[in-house]
Order: structure tokens, then C-alpha cells, then sequence
């Protein structure tokens, strides 16, 4: 469809928008309730996708319709809606292990989000496999969840943290990342999307070159999920992992996907009920991976919204989003680069959904305030990624980040909005 | 939500842009450090002290308009004040910053430090505004750690 709005690059003219073929924004909008919202007087231009997605009428449907139809304990009950729920929740698992091109519903573990993802991979394959005077390897570019829980097991086991850098338009600098791996590297940590630059990293080959050297490779999916189509088995990535709610589902549910193997050989992660086959005061045998895995009561609902999210996406087609996503952020990245005294960080090559700016003598919390006043929601600050900050010399920065019900016209209300920054600066 | 312009005022823009008192002093009789983690704004406040009295106070460091603006025109406030005279104006401070005393031109304590009232309309700025008085009391109070708006 084609829309018509002022554009700031014309200033004064009008500007004609015509969208991807094969993806109408304007129906996906529709299906987004928050979009209709009003922020501080005027229609909300939420630009803060990275930090979390909104969600589309269908997933909030889907948890309703769980709660009133579906709702009890999973596992457990030989009851009616016990197999109900149940079955709604290996259903889920099922829908993530084919959004993700996993080769087994049972190498699909849900967890809260990818933070804990990263946390269980650390404490269990990690404590087994890292030792003292071991490796692991991170980047530079890696956010606060894919530093603190390396950081945490490398200090209880006297291991060393690695981190492999950057160049200056944020790409990861090959080379130095093969260096890096050694033979005391036991494993690498790596996002597919830096949600502070937005770079896409080149992961087949990361993943060539560590499994070369027989290190497994853990991919941080947390911006690239809801982004680009992710096929963990032809990645053969070892272990992958997102969160719901920036993938346009709830919030408290994730994913860990794991090759079968590899989760066999691990040890739990949480102790508790449902993870277990059978406990005696001498002796507990644990249950069978994914539950190994998922002690306790389970987000039971939230997987339920996760699938419904990730159906929706799938009939969107990924394939549709990315290159609709891929639009948007070349049309954003040229007219917001366009204006004097503004500078991006994060010019990589290959990029997603994040445009990180600076203003010339304005810091970005008060760029921040003052597109507020504007409706316009962006995130500034360090976006839990400080190493990247400081790589850049840099405290903070505005980040604008796209999903995919934004559009072209109110990237063109963020260019005015980062003007009315600098006049009240000026 | 209160206009920009009560958040932005010209003293306050003019602060940011060019502060007062900024500076590092090489041997200090008390310094300490404040930082925001949720924006990465950091300043390091140093005291000359003579007794209870401050002698001189400055400050470095890197932050938003607010937060620098607040830090210049603290360090212009409080110098040759007592201690107790900072304790007092910090708190009359916090009080207009949050909204919990109406600030007016003619309050002759706070002064210039009334421009800051239009912060207690924008709740997420407060901690900008502050953040250099609670790194001050933590100079004065000789804390080793450095001190967090969280």
C-alpha cells in the first residue's frame, strides 16, 4: 500500500512511502491494540523494539483462551484439563522447536527468557567442562546477560574470560576472534544481533571455525529471533537462545534450544518437581531432557502466548519481516544520518533493527526527554551493553529499534523529533 | 507533563554547556564518586574543607544536561557553607526537584537553584538532578564507596 507524508528530507514537499511488496504494514498495525495508544498528547511512535516488542491482539487472545478453557497444572493430573494443559504446552514446545528448525521437540527447553538461557548453559555445561586456567570466549559487542554469568563461572573456576574486539563500524573482527580460540577455549558465547549496534555477526563462519577446533557455540538470539529466519541446524550452532517478549510474545517465558546430546550429558540446572523420574531420601533419578531441565511449575501460559506469537510471525513470513525490517532501517539509517551534528554507532555492514545515534553536545537521556514530549518512544542509555560503550568512547547513546508494524512515516516523526532536540539546544 | 522549557530553562542549558567549578583538585581533603547505572552518568565531587566549612567544591565528570547543569550550580551554592548549610539546602532541593515543596523565585535558600523546579514535572529526571548532591554528601560523609542513584 502506499501512504503519504511530510517527509523531512523534502522539507515542505510530500513524500510518497511505498512499502515492501507482500507485507501491508497498515493490516499488521491493526492487530497491534498498544499502537492506537496516545503518548503526551500525541499518537505513540514506539521505537524501542529491542528492549521489548509489543503484541499483537492474537497472543494476548491465546493466553485469555488458556486461562479460561485450558488452565492446569501440566505433568501431572490424570484429569481432563490437566492433559489439556499439557498438551497446549508441548504443543508450544513443538511450534518453537519448528519456528527454530530444531530436529527434536525435546532439545526445546523453556526458560524465562534468554537471560536465564545463558545462565543454565553457564552453570551446567559450564561447571562441567570449564576448569581452572580454561577459556571462555565472548565479544565485545556482547550485551550485560552474555558478559556477567561468563564472568561469574570464569571466578569460581579460576577460568579466563576472553573477549575477542570490534572495529570501528562495530563488526567483529574475524581474525582476532580465531586467534582467540585456543586450545583451552571450552566454549563461545556470541549474540547473532548486538542489541547496542545492531550488527549482524557472521555466524556460519564463527561457528566453522570453533567447531573446527571441537569448542561448542552458544548463540545469544535474543535481537535476531524476532528479526531475521533462524535455522539452528543449518547454523549448527550448539546451543541457542532467545526471549518472548522481544519476539512479539509475553514476557517470563524463553528459550534454550540445545543439541540432544549435549543436553543429555548435562547435569540440571534447577532442582525440584517435574524434573525428576523418581526421589528417595538416598537417591533421585533425574527425568529425561527437556523436563531434566524445567523444575517446577512451568509458564504455562506465557508458553502458550509464545507459540501464538511465533504463528503469527510464521504467517507473516519471516522471510516478509526481514526484508521489510532490512527497509526500514536503510531509510532510517540514511535520513537520520543526514542531519548535521548527528552520528551513528554501529555502521557494520550487515545490520538489524538498531540504530544507535549520538548528538553533537546532547546527551542522549535528554534526547531522549525531549522525543518523549514528542510521543516518541527510543531507549538511551547503554543498553546493558557498557564494554560497548566504552569501545567507543562513548557514555551512552539514543537508539532508535524498529519492529515490524513501524514505518517509514514515523521514522520521518523521528528526524523532526531529533530537530526539535537540537533547536532546543541550539 | 510539564513543557520543555520548565525542564530546559536557559541557566540550565547554559550550565551544562559551559560549567562552573569544573575541575579536579589534586589533593583533596575528601572526594567520592556517584554514578546512574540506568544512564551511565558518572561525577566525581572534590572538597576543600576548613573545619565544617567548605572551602571549595568541584566536580568532573560526564552526564545529561540536568546532571551537569545541577552539579555546576551546586558547587556555586555551597561554597564557604557548613556542612549543615549543604544538608539543609539539599534537602529544600529535593523537595522542589520532587515535587514535594513548591519552589518561588523569592525562596532566598535555594536561589538560583529554583530553576530546577520544572524537574519534579518529569519524574525520570529526578535522579539527574540529584545525582551530584548525593554524591556530595558522600564526599562529605567520607564514604570510600562509590555511590549509585540506585
Amino acid at each position: 500500500m502506499t501512504t503519504i507524508a511530510r517527509s523531512p528530507l523534502h522539507s515542505g514537499r510530500t513524500a510518497v512511502h511505498e512499502d515492501a511488496p507482500g507485507f501491508d504494514v497498515e493490516r499488521v498495525r491493526a492487530d497491534f491494540p498498544i499502537l492506537r495508544e496516545k503518548a503526551r498528547g500525541h499518537q505513540l511512535v514506539y521505537l524501542d523494539n529491542a528492549a521489548t516488542s509489543q503484541k499483537p491482539k492474537v497472543v494476548m487472545d491465546a493466553i485469555l483462551r488458556y486461562y479460561e478453557h485450558d488452565n492446569a497444572n501440566i505433568h501431572r493430573g490424570v484429569h481432563y484439563l490437566s492433559e489439556r494443559a499439557t498438551e497446549e504446552f508441548e504443543e508450544a514446545r513443538k511450534s518453537v522447536q519448528s519456528f527454530l528448525h530444531a530436529a527434536r521437540p525435546s532439545e526445546i527447553i523453556f526458560v524465562r527468557g534468554a537471560t536465564e538461557a545463558i545462565n543454565l548453559v553457564a552453570q551446567t555445561y559450564g561447571r562441567v567442562h570449564v576448569g581452572a586456567g580454561d577459556e571462555v570466549l565472548i565479544t565485545t559487542m556482547e550485551h550485560h546477560s552474555n558478559i556477567v554469568p561468563w564472568q561469574m563461572l570464569c571466578e569460581e573456576k579460576q577460568a579466563t574470560l576472553r573477549v575477542a574486539p570490534i572495529n570501528d563500524q562495530g563488526e567483529l573482527i574475524l581474525e582476532e576472534f580465531e586467534k582467540l580460540l585456543g586450545p583451552k577455549t571450552k566454549i563461545v558465547s556470541i549474540g547473532h544481533v548486538s542489541n547496542a549496534l545492531g550488527t549482524v555477526n557472521p555466524l556460519a563462519e564463527i561457528i566453522r571455525m570453533s567447531h573446527a577446533r571441537n569448542i561448542p557455540v552458544l548463540v545469544d538470539g535474543a535481537q535476531a529471533v524476532p528479526r531475521v529466519p533462524v535455522n539452528v541446524q543449518e547454523l549448527d550452532c550448539d546451543f541457542y537462545v532467545f526471549s518472548g517478549h522481544k519476539t512479539y510474545g509475553p514476557t517470563g517465558i524463553g528459550i534454550l534450544y540445545g543439541k540432544l546430546a549435549l543436553l543429555e550429558a548435562m547435569p540440571p540446572y534447577q532442582g525440584g518437581g517435574d524434573m525428576i523420574s523418581s526421589v528417595t531420601f538416598e537417591k533421585t533419578i533425574y527425568n529425561k531432557v527437556p523436563h531434566k531441565f524445567e523444575a517446577g511449575t512451568p509458564d504455562m501460559s506465557g508458553a502458550v502466548g509464545l507459540r501464538a506469537a511465533l504463528e503469527y510471525l510464521e504467517r507473516l513470513g519471516m522471510d516478509n519481516i526481514a526484508a521489510y525490517e532490512h527497509e526500514l532501517l536503510a531509510y532510517a539509517t540514511k535520513v537520520v544520518s543526514a542531519i548535521p551534528g548527528v552520528r551513528l554507532i554501529g555502521t557494520a555492514k550487515e545490520k538489524a533493527g538498531v540504530l544507535s545515534f549520538v548528538i553533537e553536545g546532547i546527551h542522549p537521556h535528554d534526547i531522549g526527554t525531549i522525543l518523549d514530549q514528542e510521543g516518541i518512544a527510543i531507549r538511551t542509555g547503554h543498553h546493558c551493553a557498557q564494554p560497548v560503550m566504552a569501545r567507543f568512547c562513548i557514555d551512552a547513546t539514543a537508539r532508535a529499534s524498529f519492529g515490524l508494524y513501524n514505518t517509514k512515516e514515523e521514522i520521518d516523526a523521528l528526524v523532526l523529533g531529533i530537530q526539535k532536540v537540537q533547536e532546543v539546544f541550539a | 507533563m510539564g513543557d520543555l522549557r520548565d525542564l530546559y530553562q536557559e541557566v540550565i542549558l547554559e550550565h551544562s554547556k559551559a560549567p562552573r567549578n569544573y575541575r579536579e583538585l589534586q589533593n583533596p581533603d575528601r572526594k567520592a564518586e556517584g554514578f546512574n547505572p540506568l544512564c551511565g552518568d558518572h561525577f566525581t565531587v572534590y572538597l576543600q574543607m576548613q573545619g565544617e566549612t567548605i572551602q571549595d567544591v568541584v566536580f568532573q565528570g560526564s552526564g545529561c544536561a540536568i546532571s551537569k547543569a545541577s552539579a555546576s550550580m551546586m558547587t556555586q551554592a555551597l561554597k564557604g557553607k557548613t556542612r549543615q548549610d549543604a544538608d539543609e539546602l539539599f534537602e529544600r532541593f529535593h523537595n522542589v526537584v520532587t515535587g514535594h515543596a513548591a519552589a518561588n523565585g523569592s525562596d532566598a535558600e535555594l536561589g538560583k537553584l529554583t530553576v530546577f523546579s520544572g524537574v519534579s514535572e518529569f519524574p525520570t529526571r529526578v535522579k539527574c538532578a540529584t545525582l551530584a548532591w548525593h554524591t556530595l554528601q558522600a564526599a562529605l560523609a567520607g564514604k570510600q564507596d562509590a555511590v549509585s542513584t540506585e
